[in-house]
């Protein structure tokens, strides 16, 4: 493997088009004699819908259609995580609500006109007469008995009641335990906030049947399969198309009840259809993420020796069953109990809950990081409640590193990891020990400083298609590609994932520039369309350069022994004396004779001397099933300073050091470990979405909700290790979403570290200034 | 995000302007209070004329110990002025901390105080520093006090088809004075804001005047405080006193909402008034 290119921090080559605004979204696209698309919204968390009027609404100019939930005939939203023995129920969730809505938000009628403008005003002129109903947000007070009920086919709410490990056997470890810590943890609800909101454009051609879909999606191969069940129309007269995407952060994974609206109306009226919402819907409509109430604990012997985790989680589901929000909290979260330490008893219930709210379902991490987080959080409280150093306590329960396997009681299978590695690299750059001296005498000062360190591993490259299935999961998880290259030696990639912002187009270049030997401007990623892409289920998870970026190397690999084969042939040399190397074949002893990979391509597309059995063409195609996840992990330090005055948080230092094994562009490895730091930060100190009792979105503007700026932030000190992943070809792990799994209880755990001399335990995240105040207030009685 | 229709036109006179307005029009400038609130649909008006270009509503003078500030004159123009620097550092730095870079550039300190968001930031540093609104309506022209001006939650003096043409202010270039704030973590906009201009006479503060925003549903003088500082060296005594009166002068008129409530907001007003005196003092 060439060193170069592989490892070389090049610039991502997606930028310039994403910088100078040539980059062409779903709404850039203009459709001769479209009609807009807007949707008319309850005002109202839950109420019956008693009537609709909207005589004066289809009166308005350029008014062409209005429709409601009685006229549309498609078939409801699929959930497609159906996780197994957990009772699961799901809930009917249709694309336009016809006799109850259950979230502010949720659709009850579509107006189709000229112009979005008159499209807004009609809209608007859509009189619908409710009778509000009982409210409900909190996902914990949903389960109770005597809440409002959401959905008659789901008792209680509980749409399903997940159990990892067995019950009995966790709680006679915790009954005999020298020390149990226990907390209720609030993961509160997030808004993805992509900076692109959703987009979603459809044409329909009578004469051929099919249907085109533009919209903004992470897979678009899956929203194919999705459209076309609701619709009805096979799948291979639906073409789904996702330009470019501006990040979607897990929100654009699902299929929404718009996407199924405008293929719809496309297809009824026999023009195409635009709709694109607005912020304001995006906060209303597009998924949520997190919303955990959890009730954990964790034992721990007098020396130190964690002994078990146990945790009740109720999951907030929204409304209705998003597409892949079962898993969530489930598969993608207990089986994470058990981190990077040896931790023998785990115990998770998780309870999925129907609320009056936005459906939650996948947001960057997803399941992961409210798993870390009680890991973290609990770490800190047993060294508390041991009075010993948290790092110490860390240290004695980390696993020893292992090179190809280690089975943790979850029942997962880690690749490989070196965690202590990681640790004393991120202690040693924090400078830990002198912190704690200069924590100390800041503290005779009268300021507050606190240090927060979490080691974490998780789980992405999703996935074994093998477990997939295992796990209720409707759908595999391979992926494949195709690499075609033309006869003067330009490469085309074609993948069936959706990259959409995470430079992938730059990283799966250098890998098969790497394996390959074509320059790397000469590689050209193809993604996001389901009639020119081979078939992949899609860019989350931390999947896209495991997964995707195996399959194309092995593709790659193809193509190099073909190349090897051809090249000794038309040098007439064996087979077997041909050396390679930057992309040229020659013959072992005879340096001078060379066919380039060019002069090599060229000569497979003429056919005009191929060796006997052997096809024309450039082109391999590569399925890859990855045998198992991977396991990337790494350490990460927080140091903040808090006015008690003001309640106030400075973070000052944040240090993550990551092992995602050989890391391809280490620039833009950075790139993700900022964006996923920065978004688990705000997570613990600023965003947060409210509702009031009535279920109205109190959080539904930037001016409310607190994304985070970079004045909030010091320059981030990054390290790596490198232990690579066994199984994988390339040896690579996924680095999407470690940043926003370990960083929201570093930054936490820091806090919490400098407010303990002021007696504050716990507070509720996000950690805003009003809550650390009042925290102090209550500790300390003001004084 | 869709606002209904309007129609718009720009204005070359502040006659012309106040002929046009009409009875469901809005006086546009810089459009950074009013445009939002239009694509969210709160306002509608039929038809928008545009102030912005009317050379009577620009500029900032400084003549006979009067500060004037044209209308139309932008945040960002106000921020960067000497002459504002010189005679009101609070509203020089008042303006420099509204929304960014961008928002600075356009919005104007006559849409500012029209608008009269409860957590913008000038209004508190005009109402400290004695400011005079300068209105002119179709029937002529009159000027009220910041004090009188801001009457509630979005509520001024302004009367339909009135128009601010200036806002002038005492040259304070004797005073200490400035204006410091809590932001908002999402919005920048204050959670509390205070204001504070002070004439020393030696070691001792020979009058006061202190202002609160963010906290208030308006930009609120705050005369028990500025009482507690009169005759002191401010010293930690005098400064605790006033921060205890601060929390009744703005009693009546404390606001707060689930993420930031009124205690809070209410004991940050004093320790920012704390604050501001320390800006104000350096």
């Amino acid at each position: 493997m060439s060193t170069r290119i592989f490892g070389s921090g090049i610039k991502r080559r997606e930028d310039p088009r994403l910088i100078t605004g040539e980059a062409r979204y779903t709404d850039d696209i203009k459709l001769q004699g479209a009609l807009h698309m807007a949707v008319v919204r309850s005002p109202y968390a839950h109420a019956r819908i008693v009537s609709i009027d909207s005589s004066a609404a289809a009166g308005l100019p350029g008014v062409r259609a209005i429709f409601t939930g009685s006229d549309i005939d498609l078939a409801g939203l699929p959930t497609a995580w159906l996780i197994p023995d957990s009772d699961l129920k799901t809930p009917e969730h249709p694309a336009l609500a016809s006799d109850v809505v259950r979230y502010v938000g949720d659709g009850v009628a579509i107006v189709l006109a000229d112009s979005r403008y008159q499209a807004q005003d009609a809209a608007d002129a859509v009189m619908v007469d409710y009778e509000e109903l009982p409210v409900v947000v909190d996902p914990h007070e949903a389960a109770q008995a005597g809440a409002p009920q959401l959905h008659a086919d789901v008792e209680g709410n509980i749409a399903f009641r997940w159990v990892m490990g067995d019950r009995e056997a966790a709680d006679a470890v915790f009954a005999a335990a020298d020390v149990v810590v226990s907390e209720r943890i609030l993961q509160q609800r997030l808004l993805p906030t992509a900076m692109e909101p959703r987009a979603a454009s459809a044409q329909y051609n009578a004469a051929t049947g099919e249907l085109t879909l533009w919209c903004t999606s992470q897979n678009p191969h899956i929203h194919r399969f999705i459209v076309s069940a609701v619709t009805g129309l096979p799948e291979n007269k639906v073409r789904v198309i996702a330009p470019e995407v501006g990040g979607g952060f897990g929100s654009k994974i699902p299929c929404y009840p718009d996407e199924a609206l405008v293929s719809w109306a496309a297809m009824k009226l026999g023009v195409p259809i635009r709709w694109a919402e607005t912020r304001s819907e995006n906060y209303l409509t597009t998924i949520h993420g997190r919303d955990h109430v959890q009730f954990v604990d964790m034992a721990a012997s007098n020396d130190g020796k964690i002994l078990g985790v146990r945790a009740t989680v109720y999951a907030g589901m929204g409304a209705y069953l998003s597409t892949a929000a079962p898993g969530i909290p489930t598969i993608l979260h207990g089986l994470l109990y058990v981190g990077p330490y040896t931790i023998d008893n785990v115990f998770c219930e998780s309870i999925g809950v129907m609320t009056n709210a936005t459906p939650t379902d996948a947001y960057r991490g997803a399941g992961r990081p409210e798993a870390t987080f009680l890991l973290e959080r609990m770490m800190d409280k047993v060294a508390g409640a041991l009075d010993m150093d948290p790092v110490a306590l860390r240290r004695q329960n980390l696993i020893p590193p292992f090179a190809d396997g280690y089975e943790v009681a979850t029942t997962l299978i880690y690749d490989s990891g070196d965690y202590e590695a990681a640790f004393d690299k991120a202690l040693a750059m924090a400078g830990y020990d002198d912190f704690r001296a200069q924590q100390a005498q800041a503290l005779q000062e009268g300021r507050y400083l606190g240090i927060g360190v979490t080691a974490y591993t998780e789980m992405c490259g999703l996935g074994p298609s093998q477990v997939a299935g295992a796990v209720g999961f409707q759908g595999g998880l391979w992926e494949s590609a195709t690499v075609r290259v033309t006869p003067t030696g330009k490469v085309q990639a074609l993948i069936g994932a959706s990259p959409h912002g995470q430079g992938s187009e730059t990283t799966l270049a250098q890998i098969i520039s790497s394996e390959l030997g074509f320059p790397v401007d000469d590689i050209e990623v193809i993604h996001g369309d389901t009639t020119e892409t081979p078939m992949g289920w899609g860019t989350y998870g931390s999947r896209t350069t495991p997964v995707t970026g195996a399959a194309l190397a092995q593709a790659s690999r193809k193509l190099k022994e073909k190349a090897r084969v051809l090249a000794a042939h038309l040098m007439e040399a064996n087979p077997d004396d041909i050396e390679y190397a930057d992309g040229s074949f020659s013959v072992k002893g005879s340096p001078d004779q060379a066919q380039s990979i060019q002069d090599v391509t060229l000569m497979a597309h003429l056919a005009w001397n191929m060796p006997e059995g052997m096809d024309p063409g450039f082109e391999e195609s590569q399925f890859y099933d990855p045998p198992n996840f991977v396991y990337p992990f790494g350490t990460h330090i927080a140091i903040v300073e808090v006015d008690p005055v003001t309640g106030s948080i400075d973070l000052q230092r944040y240090i993550a050091v990551d092992d995602c094994g050989p890391q391809i562009n280490p620039e833009i490895v950075a790139g993700q470990i900022h964006g996923g730091v920065v978004q688990g930060v705000a997570q613990a100190l600023c965003e947060g979405v409210i509702y009031d009792d009535n279920g109205q979105l109190l959080t539904g503007t930037m001016l409310d909700y607190c994304m985070p700026k970079a004045d909030m932030f010091p320059n981030f000190e990054l390290g790596e290790t490198v232990t690579p992943s066994p199984h994988h070809p390339v040896g690579v792990k996924g680095v999407g979403e470690t940043g926003t799994i370990a960083s929201t209880p570093t930054v936490y755990n820091a806090v919490l570290d400098a407010l303990s001399p002021l007696g504050v335990a716990q507070i509720d995240m996000p950690l805003t200034a009003a809550k650390v105040w009042q925290a102090i207030q209550n500790a300390n009685g003001g004084n | 995000m869709w606002p209904q229709q309007f129609d718009y036109q720009r204005a070359d006179s502040v006659e012309s302007a106040l002929a046009a307005i009409g009875d469901n029009g809005k006086f546009i400038a810089g459009g950074h209070s009013l445009l939002p609130a239009m694509k969210l649909r709160l306002s509608t008006p039929d038809q928008l004329v545009d102030i912005s270009r009317i050379d009577a509503l620009r500029g900032i003078t400084n003549g006979n110990g009067n500060l004037s500030i044209g209308g139309a004159a932008t945040h960002a123009e106000i921020a960067a002025s000497a002459a504002v620097g010189a005679a009101c550092p609070a509203l020089a730095q008042a303006c420099g901390m509204v929304g960014d870079q961008a928002v600075r550039n356009f919005g104007t300190l006559g849409g500012n105080i029209a608008h009269a968001d409860p957590a913008s930031d000038p209004p508190t540093a005009l109402v400290a520093c004695g400011a005079t609104i300068h209105i002119q309506g179709v029937d002529g022209s009159r000027s009220v006090s910041a004090q009188d001006f801001f009457v509630d939650l979005f509520e001024t003096d302004l009367q339909d088809g009135e128009l601010i043409t200036s806002i002038s202010l005492p040259d304070c270039s004797d005073c200490q004075c400035a204006y410091v704030k809590l932001p908002h973590p999402a919005s920048r906009y204050a959670i509390v804001g205070v204001a504070v201009c002070l004439k020393m006479d030696g070691d001792t503060c020979a009058q006061a005047d202190v202002a609160v925003g963010g906290a208030t549903v308006k930009a609120v003088k705050c005369a028990g405080a500025a009482a507690a500082l009169v005759g002191s060296s401010l010293d930690d005594a005098a400064l605790s006193a006033a921060a205890a009166a601060l929390s009744d002068d703005i009693g009546d008129w404390l606001t707060g909402d689930v993420a930031y409530p009124e205690a809070y907001r209410s004991a940050m007003a004093g320790v920012f008034l704390k604050r501001a005196i320390s800006a104000a003092s350096g």
